[in-house]
């Protein structure tokens, strides 16, 4: 029913379906045919039973769906990211902007050859630690296209701190037609725009250890999770790289990015495909959360405003309710 | 209870001056200062307070983010990027209008558990909780517009498949589904309705707030035994015993509200609405809020066909019966007795229906395949025995416990049971009355 393409990034065979679910739930009635109404009223006196059991049933759920072929898997990523230790996680992280500066330099050599990062503007690289001047440099590298002037014409200038990276394509059309059929994603949002379901009870410890980095480790695995052998039998679509980390299929249509030594490193640090995903992955963090360390700066006086504003009142309640049994 | 004479008293000329004209302030006394609570409340009692200031926040906030917001297809997500990158704390109002939609949701739902628990629906305060189910109905409406808005992919293919269920309609569905769209598909007349609606909405909320609010302080709130209040030493005065209580209740909501705000806002956030809504690819799986899953579930758990009624309208009248049994409720229940705390069968059934709700949420999440159909199934099925055979039943063949004579003896017994309080401090309950 839904057109799960062997890519994420492949347009696809635009089959919309307004009724997508409810198509499902045909299907599902095949499945279900033969087992009846009938039955599932006799399994009444099972209710009570499902509604405890709700751990059991589940497991049970889980285990059948272990169950599958490892050669021609159903759910993905068929590997769970890895859970990387990052600066900016936990209630008081910041970015390190040494790691920031370096995936950046990722982003400009490598990324940005295919990926735009359309909603980042030059200016906002001064969270990086870059000065003025440096982001007048940086920003003036690029030709942006602009226009019309007044003549009438476009024109391409050098570009300015209040400009936007500018797009390796032209449009969308343009990008899939470069890369085999499939758009590379915009970089902007990517690191909030990815997430593997973490499943129960996962979910739940994610509250208290505030885990908040599915997308960087997602990022980091994909980048580090190619040049796998597949298992034996599995196919892999032509023009596509198998990757197991990858959230929506066996493969992937963008090749492996990066390799050892292919970005310079000006601060010693280790030139792996491992520390350069791990750099951009941190930098993509903070192009799709630029607020970041402001947010958990502020939610911590907040929160500790609360704790003793909380407390004064509850005071003020026992006080007030004194003498009064209730 | 309310409908006492009033006790305000101005105290200065123009107090008198204004109360002869327009006794505004005398309301505002006899309805947040005077009004009789029972004693004997808990905290689960303070959720209507703490409803009413995250109705208020998320006007504030949806009032300011609208200033920068604009509901174009083509705009609406970079706007909305905009506000999270160069609105001065933008993030801020945008992650607090968000998780507040969910803390709402939260909210609302510890409130209707409260009250199928106390049995606070029963006569006199039927209408009370009518008002409040078409609260809870325009806040779905409300939170479910409003998430379109990000014109993110879930946006999008949500708003596709929710309005979707109203093609199962026999007749006159398609015209329903096109009307709400404003076209054939989910489009740019269906975010400008959807952002227009989204912003009405919570006014008449605020306006059916107001009525139950004004039904409330016409029956009185029920409390914790489920016994009326008979004699003026049940109650005390709202001010200061509610107030601090309510006040106390709030800061604790805040305190987990501003954690999820500061430290995990898109927690309760799905991945796919940060990119941008494409109607030539379908999201593997898709899901709506949190709050609509338990429904979402048991509108996909009917897969078969009854009768004339093929399986996609079956499901959607399942869902749509789900929550017309909430409004149901008072004339479902037939027990005499209020409070689950003196009727041990209905306590377990309740607790068993949370169980129950709780694994529905969880249902509507997973993918509808496999085991998980048969589970939301037999779940779907138990949400529906609850109030339609567990709560008529129940109510006359359960033999409830002894009942305390008034709230007065009840919070006496209590004490006396437990260390702390003398029960002699109960003799004079209002003196700040």
């Amino acid at each position: 029913m839904i057109p799960k393409s062997g890519d994420r990034f492949s347009r696809t065979n635009g089959t919309v379906c307004p009724e997508i679910m409810l198509e499902q739930k045909d299907r599902a009635v095949e499945n279900l045919r033969g087992f009846g109404m009938k039955k599932i009223l006799t399994s009444l006196a099972l209710l009570g039973l499902v509604a405890i059991g709700t751990g059991a049933a589940g497991t049970s759920a889980f285990a059948a769906e272990e169950a599958h072929n490892a050669a021609a898997p159903t759910h993905f990523p068929i590997n769970e990211p890895k859970e990387m230790s990052w600066s900016f996680t936990g209630p008081f992280g910041t970015y390190d902007k040494a790691q920031l500066q370096r995936g950046l330099k990722v982003y400009k050599e490598v990324c940005s050859a295919c990926h735009s990062m359309n909603l980042v503007a030059f200016r906002t690289l001064s969270d990086l630690g870059y000065s003025d001047a440096q982001i007048k440099t940086l920003s003036a590298e690029y030709t942006i296209h602009d226009g019309p002037n007044d003549a009438g014409d476009m024109f391409d200038r050098p570009g300015k701190p209040s400009d936007h990276f500018p797009a390796p394509f032209a449009n969308e059309e343009a990008a899939a037609a470069s890369n085999g059929g499939a758009a590379p994603p915009d970089m902007s949002l990517l690191a909030k725009a990815r997430g593997v379901e973490r499943g129960f009870p996962q979910f739940v410890f994610d509250i208290f250890t505030q885990y908040d980095a599915g997308g960087p480790d997602y990022i980091h695995s994909l980048l580090t999770g190619y040049d796998q052998t597949p298992p034996a039998g599995m196919v892999i679509p032509e023009g596509t790289h198998y990757n197991p980390y990858f959230i929506s299929a066996v493969s992937l249509k963008m090749p492996k990015p990066l390799s050892d030594g292919q970005v310079t490193y000006d601060d010693g640090s280790p030139q792996t495909v491992d520390q350069y995903a791990r750099d951009v992955a941190a930098f993509l963090t903070w192009a799709a959360e630029p607020h970041m360390e402001d947010r958990k700066k502020m939610g911590f006086r907040v929160l500790v405003f609360l704790l003793l504003f909380g407390a004064l009142v509850y005071l003020t309640k026992r006080k007030v309710w004194e003498g009064v049994a209730h | 209870m309310s409908e006492g004479h009033s006790t305000y008293t101005p105290k200065t000329g123009l107090g008198r001056w204004f109360d002869a004209r327009m006794p505004l302030p005398r309301l505002v006394y006899d309805s947040f200062v005077a009004y009789p609570v029972p004693r004997n409340l808990n905290y689960a009692w303070t959720f209507g307070g703490i409803l009413s200031i995250m109705l208020v926040a998320q006007m504030v906030t949806g009032i300011v983010l609208a200033m920068h917001y604009t509901s174009d297809a083509n705009l609406a997500f970079g706007s909305v990027e905009k506000i999270m990158r160069d609105v001065n704390s933008g993030w801020l109002l945008r992650y607090m209008h968000a998780n507040g939609a969910s803390f709402f949701f939260i909210a609302v739902y510890i409130h209707i558990f409260r009250g199928l628990y106390y049995g606070s629906y029963k006569a006199p305060r039927e209408l009370l909780w009518i008002l409040g189910c078409i609260i809870y109905l325009l806040m779905m409406a409300t939170g479910f517009m409003g998430y379109v808005l990000p014109w993110g992919q879930m946006s999008f293919w949500g708003a596709t498949v929710i309005t979707g269920f109203f093609t199962a309609i026999p007749l006159v569905g398609d015209w329903i589904q096109q009307l709400l769209l404003g076209g054939f598909a989910v489009d740019n007349p269906t975010l400008n309705r959807f952002f227009a609606l989204h912003y009405l909405l919570p006014f008449m909320i605020a306006g059916v707030v107001v009525l139950h609010i004004w039904a409330l302080h016409v029956v009185g709130q029920s409390n914790p035994t489920g016994i009326e209040v008979k004699s003026k030493t049940d109650t005390v005065a709202f001010t200061p015993y509610a107030t601090i209580k309510d006040a106390f209740g709030m800061i604790v909501f805040l305190f987990f509200f501003a954690y999820f705000v500061f430290y995990l806002p898109n927690y309760l956030g799905h991945p796919d609405n940060y990119t941008v809504a494409n109607p030539l690819k379908t999201p593997a799986h898709i899901v709506p809020e949190w709050y609509f899953l338990p429904f979402y579930a048991i509108l996909r758990a009917i897969t078969f066909n009854i009768g004339p009624i093929n399986s996609k309208l079956g499901g959607v009248l399942c869902l749509f019966g789900a929550i017309i049994m909430l409004f149901l409720v008072p004339w479902l229940d037939t027990s005499k007795v209020r409070s689950a705390v003196y009727r041990p069968w209905y306590k377990l059934f309740f607790w068993l229906f949370v169980a129950d709700a709780v694994l529905l949420g969880w249902l509507g999440s997973q993918p509808a395949e496999g085991s998980y159909v048969f589970m939301a199934q037999m779940a779907t099925l138990f949400y529906f025995f609850f109030f339609l055979v567990a709560l008529p039943v129940l109510g006359l063949i359960e033999t409830p416990r002894r009942l305390p004579n008034s709230i007065t003896e009840a919070v006496l017994e209590k004490n006396k049971g437990g260390s702390g309080h003398p029960a002699a401090a109960a003799a004079a309950p209002q003196t700040k009355g």
